[in-house]
């Protein structure tokens, strides 16, 4: 068994870490030299290593962000950017190592995919260890690999999308992942295949200050659908982690993608994403967020819909607890005429904890016809935690239908009152007005991660009335 | 053994303002009564106080229920006892369902203490079994189980669905506080059928009303007048025509000049 390591004190399940017996680990910090040796370990071709490098130039020139949340605890140089846990990557559990196998077997994946998954990938560290997709599903020409196997077997395909939807030049750690990014899922749906049951990637650190760069691409050509669900734990340290991914998602023509996000790191990660999707015409893209973890989360992920007809959906749920703040939302551009965008934000802070909705819905000049309705709520438990609202709306097009509401309540002690009355106790009668607050978002989750989702606001909530 | 609750001599306080003064009541398991009065003699007060409402604070006084003190036991724990509180305005709780709600509530109060077995919840089929007949008794479409929680409930709607929670939970000691409020004729019929249809000798049940009207249908054996925070008067349910006749303006004027 997994040696335990659970000094958590708010109730986070995922803490423990096992010794590390890794096959290569680069030494801490970042330089050319580093970017280079990823690069070559992975043996990439020409045009990746000059793209990492240019990234990585970028990354320097960009200044931190300092519109969002105190990110001054990020030091660049007390981070491990690479660490390749084994030699080579699974195709079943068993060719998995034990220790790392036995992790997995702890957060439920293999029971997972034999359950209800149509594929899996699973990541330690820097590296996928662990990939399988359904074999019909294969037959009828679905991909669906960690990005470095994708680069290596498709390299016409990735080099015509990769870095296209986010650019290195985007921000600064979009950057930072362009120079060193490592592991993540590609994936590409033939035209007209829909994969019924979802995809799943699972991201898991053990190192401590460790930094993971996973880089995702989901190429969904004409009439797919693909629905991606990724999950991701950490063990608890006392010094922090960085996790800054980047995901890029491209909705050809009629097609639907549905981008699920559970992200649960521990209260010592910096989660720090982009993630954009463009929805060509009468295509629709989906982000489902839910965010329970992490130290501080930036992350706002965006769809451009860029044809006639194109509609995206942001859901989002953010719990920020004690010392975390939820700095998150969603971007909705519209560039194309008739096109049409739902966002809903529910987030909850609690015990000193912090959310931010942070949104931007444009129309641009031409884009006549186009709909939109924002929504975001806000609930606050207690007196020490905080909520804010930061949209920013540039409508150019007149011939629009914008709806925008923004609420933020606290759980009343009528409605407290009211269950209670009902031999509800107190901790239970919250939980319940809590799931109730994000339930239009928890249940466009599929069934199982519903649960999920509902047993991690559960625990969320435990000791938290009194 | 026949459950009962006892209201000693209570006082009780809201935001510094004290409403209830010295408050008398006996109520046993198969009795019906009716406490009526005026606009601000503390009817919903004391519908609170007995449910333990954080904000209503008991100064002086006791309620025994079964004989033993409810003050200090939070509203979960009354309830688990076996009272309950059909409220006046029940508050909405999105996202929660009806279903979802009524099976947390079912486990809360008859799977705990009050049977002391425990933990044990019923199975889902019986409740299901349960809902759908106590739903029928309340002419209430089975749908509305999936409905949010009093989100968008007509008058009508959350007075039946009160009941309906009542229904589920099989109380020993009722409250009803201004349940014929907001109704009309047909949903006042219904709702007091369904509270005629859960009375018995296992159920005792509080009646608090401004008007006469439910009592019509909600036969009380006892009815008492609450003017000033005190029962002024007593009686059988020929007290309740009287008033509909004469007002309160009597019990109102007298317990001025006390």
């Amino acid at each position: 068994m997994p040696a335990r390591l659970d000094i958590d004190l708010d109730n986070y399940r995922y803490g423990f870490s096992v010794p590390e017996n890794y096959v290569f680990k680069a030494r801490k910090g970042l330089d050319e030299q580093i970017v280079r040796e990823i690069s070559w370990i992975k043996g990439e071709p020409e045009w990746m290593t000059r793209f990492r490098l240019h990234a990585y130039h970028s990354f320097l020139q960009k200044p931190m962000p300092t519109w969002g949340a105190d990110l001054s605890g990020v030091h660049f140089d007390d981070i491990y950017y690479y660490i390749k846990p084994t030699e080579k990557q699974g195709r079943s559990w068993d060719e998995v190592p034990e220790e790392i196998r036995n992790t997995f077997e702890r957060l439920g994946i293999p029971e997972a995919e034999r359950k209800f998954l149509a594929g899996v990938g699973a990541q330690y560290e820097s590296e996928m260890v662990y990939h399988n997709i359904q074999k019909n599903l294969a037959e009828k020409g679905v991909i669906f690999l960690d990005m470095d196997s994708g680069l290596r077997q498709y390299p016409d395909l990735v080099r015509e999308h990769f870095g296209t939807v986010i650019p290195p030049e985007d921000n600064k750690f979009a950057a930072l992942n362009s120079a060193v990014w490592s592991g993540g899922s590609f994936i590409y749906v033939p035209p007209g295949v829909h994969v019924d049951l979802p995809l799943q990637a699972y991201f898991r650190i053990n190192a401590r200050d460790m930094g993971q760069f996973e880089r995702t691409l989901i190429i969904a050509d004409e009439g797919s659908y693909v629905h991606y669900v990724e999950g991701c734990t950490a063990p608890t340290y006392s010094s922090d982690s960085l996790h800054s991914a980047v995901v890029e998602i491209i909705a050809k023509r009629g097609a639907r993608v549905r981008y699920t996000t559970i992200q649960n790191w521990s209260r010592n990660v910096y989660n720090l994403v982009t993630k954009r999707a463009v929805a060509h015409q009468d295509a629709t893209v989906e982000w489902v967020d839910c965010n329970l973890g992490s130290k501080v989360t930036m992350k706002y992920p965006s769809i451009w819909l860029m044809g006639p007809g194109a509609h995206g959906e942001i859901l989002s749920i953010a719990f920020a607890g004690k010392g975390q703040v939820q700095d998150a939302g969603g971007k909705i551009i519209h560039a194309a005429p008739h096109t049409s965008s739902v966002v809903t934000s529910k987030s909850i802070s609690k015990g000193g904890g912090r959310t931010v909705y942070r949104g931007l819905l444009k129309v641009v000049a031409g884009a006549s016809g186009s709909k939109s309705n924002v929504v975001c709520d806000a609930l606050i438990l207690d007196e020490q935690s905080a909520s804010d609202t930061v949209p920013t709306i540039e409508i150019e097009e007149s011939n629009v239908a914008i709806g925008h509401e923004a609420t933020v309540s606290k759980v009343s002690e009528e409605q407290l009152f009211y269950l209670q009355s009902r031999g509800i106790d107190e901790h239970r009668a919250a939980t319940l007005i809590v799931s109730g607050f994000i339930e239009p978002v928890v249940k466009e989750l599929p069934m199982e991660y519903a649960l999920e989702m509902n047993r991690l606001i559960d625990l969320e909530m435990e000791g938290s009335v009194g | 053994m026949t459950s009962e609750l006892v209201i000693q001599d209570l006082y009780v306080q809201v935001e510094s303002k004290l409403i209830l003064k010295g408050l008398n009541l006996r109520i046993k398991q198969g009795e019906v009564h009716a406490i009526m009065g005026p606009n601000g003699s503390g009817k919903s007060t004391l519908a609170y106080s007995l449910m333990g409402h954080p904000k209503y604070q008991v100064v002086a006084g006791d309620i025994l229920f079964k004989g033993q003190s409810l003050l200090g036991l939070s509203p979960d724990e009354r309830a688990r006892m076996g009272l309950f509180l059909a409220f006046q305005y029940p508050v909405a709780i999105p996202g929660l369902t009806l279903a979802n709600f009524l099976r947390t509530a079912v486990d809360a109060v008859k799977g705990g203490q009050r049977n002391g077995n425990g933990k044990a919840t019923m199975p889902v089929t019986e409740f299901r079994r349960l809902l759908n007949e106590k739903m029928e008794l309340l002419q209430m479409d089975r749908s509305f189980a999936q409905r949010y929680l009093n989100e968008g409930f007509s008058g009508g709607e959350k007075k039946r669905a009160e009941i309906l929670q009542m229904a589920m939970l099989e109380p020993e000691i009722a409250i009803l506080d201004e349940t014929d409020s907001g109704l009309d004729i047909d949903a006042l019929r219904v709702v007091a059928q369904g509270v005629n249809a859960l009375a018995g000798p296992h159920m005792g049940i509080v009646v608090i009303t401004h008007y006469q009207r439910i009592l019509n249908y909600i036969k009380p054996q006892f009815v008492h007048v609450l003017a000033h925070g005190q029962i002024v008067a007593s009686g059988g349910p020929e007290l309740a025509l009287q008033l509909e006749a004469e007002g309160y303006d009597r019990y109102v004027k007298n317990a001025n000049g006390a």
